[in-house]
């Protein structure tokens, strides 16, 4: 554990009756990096994230937020973060404005200036009382009320899965700023293209457990470019090659993934056929996100492909 | 409307069977305690000239076993009342706010859908209830007429605050306002037979004609039934339904008849922290509460001198008077009734106050307020200050307003006032106990502290009003903290029970604050 992790989490177990819903959890998030958490529903992030609040007692494993311990020193740990939880339920009676400066307050403080800009920059009726917002609005109560705060930790769950595109760029253009004046960041999110924009380093979990944890550079090392090529001549031998997966001989035309590794090999065998057109996509956050999540064994590529495909409308 | 039976499937038999089944226990302790007519008729003279049964139970008409039995159950109806409202606000407004009528809404089941389906299933339950009741009574032997009469008239009152209740809920901006404003009227509707029977010797004036409560009593029980009351009955009930119907159409989802008007775009001061918080949620409830308080204690004082005049000036009824303690010592008993009855009232809120941490924890609101620097002790305590503060209030106000009445009817304000006070906030430490139970088993066993919490509530209730007519006995009599207490004002004032039942209480919350602060929180 370092001194420099703003979070540490190691070997976490958490049961829910017979639901093992932490099944040693290994994080950490360092001072003033934005830290993606990636996971499928039901993977224990909101878990994981109610642990580090104080809210629910780890059975066993170690974690530490802020050099102290989430459960004994909660209140006092408190101060220096700020939470937006997933599913933002507010007090029906309140206003926008009045739920803003109640969190504020209660956290120590609001600054005035930031609040009226981010109520402009996210377009939001302080006035308004909550059972009237929609559940977007709501959502940035919650998003307004932490970025505010000069908390020097944000913990986030899901926070722009309610917001229009349009929202979600202010969203992006605000972690930025808070990047940039040194603030950590645990963003918990579905959203691949956001974390991939924001996040310096991601931690993918699944069942409880972290599979991968590493900077986007290391992690696209593991995932397979996809490469699209028109040749002038049939292509042969291709097949034969190491770390070429799917591979599809079409005429002339050549499409197949490869892993990092095998990339130059294939390349080099690739070129004596004359190559007209080269497209190669680098791998995504998804690739690597459906690769952990599907079965062990099974094939991603036409899942890849599909979802690719439907993005690309 | 499947859907809404499985979700009450265990509650609401449970209220149908236990008011199903009172009746013909109290029928039973009755013939057991006034075997013979000229027992019972004495019984009756006897005690519809006290002004404290009177109140509770009005008028009789009749002394034959079923008369005496309907007339001794006069006030439970309430209880049928109650179960009915309650129902349909939970599967109309509760559903909307936990946002699972927007996904019946969804489906094809159509707009009035929800609305007919609660009424449905109050209507049905209420009249099994009636059939119930009035079956166990023909077969303990009363006559069919009365037995059926009575089942009938049970029937029809859960029928009329059911459709009450429908009609409320459509008008108001959230679930609890709409239990809050039925319940009021119910009160009401009690209280207004209640000043319409008291003081008038011969039987109720034309007060009692205003509230269904009277309207039961006019029917004449086991007497010579006058049917057309019943028609009164369903016409009432087909008029709210109509306009609880017609109102649904025209509402939006979420939404009562009045729009949503915009609010504050920055918090007051007041509001910086749980208690702030906790004040602004709790505040209207308290306030209304306040209110139908100090109006309750104002009518009960304001009456309770007529119905005193009326055995004092009753030369036959000299020799009972001087043994129950004179004319003060009948006030006085009536004022240890009622305020035994407030008390209870007041642990309802009480209970309802302390739960409302249950309620801010699963419905997730309880999560910022907790990620903040703001301890778990603190944000309960905030909402636990109601639930031991309010009800001093409320049988403050009471208490105030009664002696009050009281004091300027008899003419001695200065005498009257402060016992009147006292005998309402001696019930303090008993309600603090029931709230003690709810807020410790929130803490230890959260899931359970709602259904045990008001559960201990209606057992409180069933042993204070019907434990000696049930004939139960002293041991179980004594599980009510209510039985510990004195029974004010006349009783010497024993600081004993008092002081542990506050004792009990105050461990009963520390447990409950300790086990919050070990357990999981949702």
């Amino acid at each position: 554990m370092n001194d420099m992790d703003a979070i540490s989490v190691s070997g976490l177990v958490k049961t829910f009756g017979k639901t093992r819903a932490l099944d040693g959890l290994d994080l950490a998030v360092r001072s003033g990096e934005v830290h993606g958490f990636l996971g499928p529903n039901g993977a224990g992030k909101s878990t994981t994230l109610r642990v580090l609040l104080g809210l629910i007692r780890k059975d066993s494993g170690e974690a530490r937020l802020l050099g102290g311990d989430p459960w004994r020193d909660a209140v006092k740990l408190h101060r220096r973060l700020a939470y937006v939880p997933g599913d933002v339920t507010l007090w029906p009676g309140l206003t926008g404005g009045e739920v803003i400066d109640l969190l504020g307050r209660m956290r120590g403080g609001l600054d005035k200036s930031r609040r009226a800009d981010l109520l402009e920059r996210f377009e939001l009726d302080p006035k308004k009382k909550a059972r009237a917002y929609s559940k977007g609005n709501r959502q940035k109560v919650a998003l307004i009320a932490a970025l505010a705060s000069d908390a020097e930790l944000l913990l986030l769950d899901e926070p722009t899965s309610g917001l229009d595109p349009l929202m979600e760029s202010a969203f992006r253009g605000c972690i930025e700023e808070e990047k940039s004046s040194g603030r950590t960041v645990l963003l918990s999110s579905h959203i691949l293209s956001e974390v991939e924009a924001l996040c310096d380093r991601v931690t993918i979990i699944r069942d409880g457990k972290a599979v991968e944890s590493g900077t986007l550079s290391e992690l696209r090392h593991l995932t397979r470019t996809s490469i699209s090529a028109e040749l002038a001549r049939t292509p042969s031998g291709l097949d034969g090659l190491p770390g070429v997966h799917d591979l599809h001989v079409d005429g002339n035309r050549v499409r197949c993934q490869v892993d990092a590794a095998g990339l130059d090999r294939f390349l080099a065998h690739l070129t004596p056929f004359g190559v007209r057109s080269l497209t190669s996509q680098p791998p995504t956050l998804e690739d690597l996100f459906l690769r952990h999540y599907g079965a062990e064994g099974q094939d991603m590529q036409e899942y890849g492909r599909a979802h690719r495909a439907g993005v690309a409308r | 409307m499947r859907l809404l039976l499985r979700r009450d499937r265990i509650v609401l038999p449970i209220w149908v069977v236990a008011l199903a089944l009172l009746p013909v226990a109290i029928a039973n302790t009755m013939a057991d305690l006034y075997p013979t007519a000229a027992d019972r008729q004495s019984y009756i003279d006897i005690v519809t000239a006290n002004p404290t049964f009177l109140a509770l139970y009005g008028h009789a008409f009749g002394h034959s076993l079923g008369a005496i039995t309907a007339w001794r159950l006069g006030g439970t109806v309430l209880f049928v009342g109650l179960a009915s409202l309650l129902t349909v606000v939970r599967h109309t407004r509760a559903e909307e706010e936990a946002g699972r009528r927007e996904l019946l809404g969804a489906t094809s089941a159509g707009r009035q859908a929800p609305l007919l389906a609660a009424l449905l299933v109050t209507f049905g339950a209420d009249l099994a209830l009636g059939v119930i009741a009035a079956a166990s009574l023909v077969a303990y032997g009363l006559p069919v007429g009365g037995s059926v009469a009575f089942g009938l008239s049970w029937a029809v009152f859960g029928w009329a605050f059911a459709a009450l209740a429908a009609l409320v809920a459509q008008a108001t901006e959230g679930a609890r306002a709409a239990r809050g404003i039925s319940i009021t009227l119910l009160g009401l509707c009690l209280v207004l037979r209640m000043a319409g029977d008291v003081g008038k010797e011969e039987g109720p004036s034309w007060i009692s004609w205003i509230t269904p409560f009277g309207w039961i009593q006019h029917i004449h029980l086991y007497g010579d039934h006058r049917w057309w009351i019943f028609a009164l009955f369903v016409g009432v009930v087909a008029v709210f339904v109509a306009f609880a119907l017609a109102l649904s159409a025209r509402r939006d989802l979420g939404s009562g008849l009045l729009p949503t008007r915009p609010g504050r775009p920055s918090a007051s001061r007041w509001l910086h922290g749980p208690l702030g918080l906790a004040w602004r949620l709790q505040r209207g409830t308290l306030i209304a509460w306040s209110f139908a308080f100090a109006a309750l204690g104002a009518i009960l004082g304001g009456i309770a001198e007529g119905g005193v005049e009326v055995i004092r000036d009753n030369p036959q009824l000299e020799i009972v008077v001087a043994r129950l303690g004179g004319s003060s010592g009948i006030a006085d008993t009536y004022f240890a009734a009622v305020m035994g009855l407030l008390g209870l009232v007041a642990s309802g809120y009480a209970i309802g106050a302390a739960l409302r941490l249950r309620g801010e924890e699963t419905s997730g609101r309880a999560e910022p307020v907790l990620a903040a620097p703001v301890s778990r002790q603190r944000w309960a305590a905030s909402h636990l200050a109601f639930a031991v503060l309010g009800p001093a209030v409320l049988l403050a106000a009471a208490g105030l307003s009664a002696g009050l009445a009281y004091g300027l009817s008899t003419g001695d304000v200065g005498k009257e006032l402060p016992r009147v006070i006292v005998a309402a906030l001696a019930q303090l430490p008993a309600v603090w106990v029931l709230a003690g139970i709810s807020a410790g088993l929130f803490g230890v066993l959260p899931r359970i502290a709602a259904s045990v919490g008001w559960a201990f509530l209606a057992a409180c209730v069933l042993l204070e009003e019907f434990g000696r007519p049930l004939q139960l006995s002293e041991r179980m009599l004594d599980l009510s903290p209510f039985a510990h207490l004195p029974k004010l004002p006349g009783d010497n004032v024993s600081a004993a029970p008092l002081l542990w039942l506050t004792l009990l209480a105050a461990s009963l919350i520390a447990a409950g604050l300790l086990g919050l602060r070990r357990r999981d929180v949702l």
